[in-house]
């Protein structure tokens, strides 16, 4: 295992590479450690995660082959898992992914009026991306916050009680950030979260 | 006051905390488990309780663990269920954001009743922020002993990871839980065998909800005889509920079970009453899948005794009159909302989520959304409303596993009670158009 492990630590396709940081490959040891011997298959979701936000936000056969070498599994088992699961995107997306709940509980309280407000704002129908790639805009089920709603996730923070106005001052302070450098990680979600 | 157990310290400031946590009394539960009682003990003392899995089947927690197969020489696995992805619930998030060491005890007891040695904490992957919130925790728990090998100087050795999922509801499914924490598509098991005698990697294994391993420690505490005098009949112990829809007050709560579903609508220690002083049009007690009731036979059941808020009161009457408790994932609809839509919401939901492994569930919920679509988009026939009670009789019972029920059921409880509403939608779809947020009770 260790020793495919360190074969695989950099991967090259179609001219391009991909690595994980060290940091990353760490934390990806620390996972597969989790399971018992032979069972690194298991480290699949949370290294497919990790993988997402490091190369870019969204996933594609090259980064799925990559990961399948590092957990020694056939590249058919890593598509077959991604492609399962919501979370995983297989197209580009933009910096902000914005995903607005449409479940019966959120509807009933304006989540359908809040869901018309932000095409209305970023000009764009659901599934699409804006112009300057700063913001994909999705309708997902069930956030498991219905008690706040409407409610919104934006890449893995949720905003909640969504009004027109707090759309208006998310918005505003996402686009503030269009120049920075895009991460997932729980410092960046503590600065930009507005609180519940 | 109602009695409080899970939520008691929930207002000690800091409570998320291993220190405070401790010095108000946590872990003690661990300490008597694993230096006075041996494993069995401790599943004797849940059988007492009469706790119910609080995930959504009220299955008898200490009977299930009684299953686990002892004689196996592989190892033992217990299972934390934190995918919470039933619509209207959202309980388990409110835990362990909040009290992270209330369910890390209680699987640590849990983990020693069943031998286990090693355990998950199975988070849907949305509840990102969740999942910092309970590493840190499970580092305390570690740093002070009560993780890791020789917990408390026994014999006793329990790791603990959180392992996240990718949203997908099915995952909150046992065997699909299992299959997705073996990193594959979450598709559901055909059982038997169960997983307590083949679960996890081939192991047994134990699938817990948080809410219910989270009561494993107080029941430890006050005793399983104690518990099972708390609440009502079969209804053990307190619940929490987590109320959303059109309330003043949406939260979570803990009841003791047995008060009637009005006092928990209207009174101020719960939701608080209807938004806007509006009319109660209809309840979903239990989470998404399970039937629909319009205001009269939520508060009061067909023979006119008031409703409980227990297991057996709110299922009392069967499916023509009656519901489930569930997940206690509490969705309360005023007199403006339209049920055609809101079923058609939970018909997609159950579309997209549907792991498609078998016909009736793939295929079915498939032609509910479209039906419904087509009803709510005024083009609707009459005869679509049989059709859609018809497409849910074939879901109903013959697929793998339960989610082809709780997509059937809030299709087909929706048609029985507001039956006239989808007709309306059909033959005057003008109208309907107009009142798209308003009441359409005056013109049924
Ligand atoms: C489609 C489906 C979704 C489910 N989702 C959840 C869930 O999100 N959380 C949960 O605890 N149980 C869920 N369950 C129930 C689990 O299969 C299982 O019964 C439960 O985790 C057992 O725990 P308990 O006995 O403590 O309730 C679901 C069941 C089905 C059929
Ligand atoms: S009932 Fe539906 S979700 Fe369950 S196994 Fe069958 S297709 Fe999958
Ligand atoms: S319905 Fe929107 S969070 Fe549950």
């Amino acid at each position: 295992m260790s020793e495919n492990y360190n074969k695989h630590k950099i991967y090259e396709r179609n001219g391009k590479t991909y690595a994980f940081s060290d940091a990353s490959l760490q934390r990806i040891k620390e996972i597969i450690g989790r399971y018992p011997e032979a069972k690194q298959k298991s480290a699949l979701i949370p290294v497919l995660h990790i993988a997402q936000e490091e190369f870019g936000g969204s996933l594609n056969a090259d980064i799925m082959d990559y990961i399948a070498g590092l957990l020694n599994v056939k590249p058919i088992e890593v598509y077959e898992v991604a492609t399962f699961y919501t979370q995983f995107y297989l197209d580009k997306v933009g910096k902000f992914v914005i995903e607005i709940c449409q479940t019966g509980p959120c509807l009933s309280c304006g989540g359908d009026d809040m869901i018309d407000y932000l095409k209305e704002k970023l000009g764009i129908d659901v599934g699409e991306t804006t112009a300057d790639g700063l913001f994909t805009f999705k309708t997902v089920e069930c956030l498991g916050a219905c008690g706040y709603a409407p409610v919104m996730q934006v890449n893995t923070c949720f905003h909640q009680n969504l009004t027109k106005e707090s759309i208006d001052n998310i918005i505003d302070l996402l686009r503030t950030q269009a120049n920075e450098p895009k991460s997932n990680d729980d410092k960046w979600v503590e600065k930009f979260c507005l609180k519940k | 006051m109602g009695r409080k157990i899970l939520l008691e310290k929930i207002n000690i400031s800091g409570i998320e905390s291993f220190d405070i946590y401790r010095k108000s009394g946590g872990y003690s539960a661990v300490e008597k488990a694993l230096k006075t009682m041996t494993p069995v003990d401790v599943v004797e003392e849940v059988k007492k309780s009469g706790l119910r899995g609080r995930g959504g089947a009220g299955f008898p927690t200490g009977m299930k663990w009684g299953f686990i197969d002892r004689k196996s020489d592989k190892p033992h696995y217990l299972i934390c269920n934190a995918d919470e992805s039933e619509p209207g619930t959202f309980k388990d998030r409110y835990l362990m954001e909040h009290l992270p060491h209330l369910l890390i005890e209680g699987m640590i007891c849990s983990a020693f009743a069943l031998e286990a040695h090693t355990a998950y904490i199975y988070i849907r992957g949305e509840f990102k922020y969740l999942i910092g919130i309970l590493n840190n925790a499970l580092s305390e728990a570690y740093a002070n002993g009560f993780l890791g090998k020789n917990i408390l100087g026994t014999t006793f050795s329990l790791d603990i990871y959180v392992h996240p999922g990718a949203g997908a509801y099915i995952c909150g499914e046992e065997t699909a839980l299992i299959e997705s924490l073996e990193g594959k598509r979450g598709n559901p098991r055909l059982k038997p065998p169960f997983p307590a005698f083949v679960g996890l990697f081939g192991c047994p294994t134990v699938v817990n909800n948080v809410e219910t391993l989270a009561a494993i420690s107080p029941i430890l505490n006050m005793g399983g005889d104690f518990y099972s005098k708390l609440g009502n009949g079969k209804s053990t112990g307190t619940k929490l509920i987590s109320a959303c829809g059109n309330i003043n007050k949406p939260g979570v709560y803990e009841i003791e079970m047995g008060i009637t579903v009005e006092d928990f609508i209207y009174s101020e220690e719960y939701c608080g009453g209807i938004k806007g002083g509006k009319k109660l049009k209809a309840v979903i007690p239990g989470g998404s899948s399970v039937p629909v009731l319009p205001a009269d036979l939520i508060l009061k059941t067909a023979a006119g005794q008031p409703r409980l808020m227990t297991y057996e009161s709110l299922a009392e009457g069967g499916f023509e009159t009656g519901t489930m408790l569930g997940s206690g994932g509490f969705i309360v609809y005023d007199e403006d909302q339209c049920m055609v839509r809101n079923t058609l919401s939970f018909a997609r939901f159950y579309h997209h989520e549907s792991c498609g492994q078998c016909s009736p569930c793939r295929e079915g919920t498939g032609w509910q959304e479209r039906l419904l679509t087509r009803i709510e988009n005024g083009e609707g026939r009459l005869k679509d409303i049989d059709l859609l009670a018809d497409i849910s009789k074939h879901i109903e019972g013959n697929t793998i596993c339960p989610l082809g029920d709780a997509a059937a059921w809030p299709v087909s409880s929706a048609i029985r009670h507001f039956r006239k509403e989808f007709e309306f939608h059909i033959q005057f779809p003008e109208i309907v158009k107009n009142i798209r947020h308003g009441n359409i009770d005056k013109y049924l």
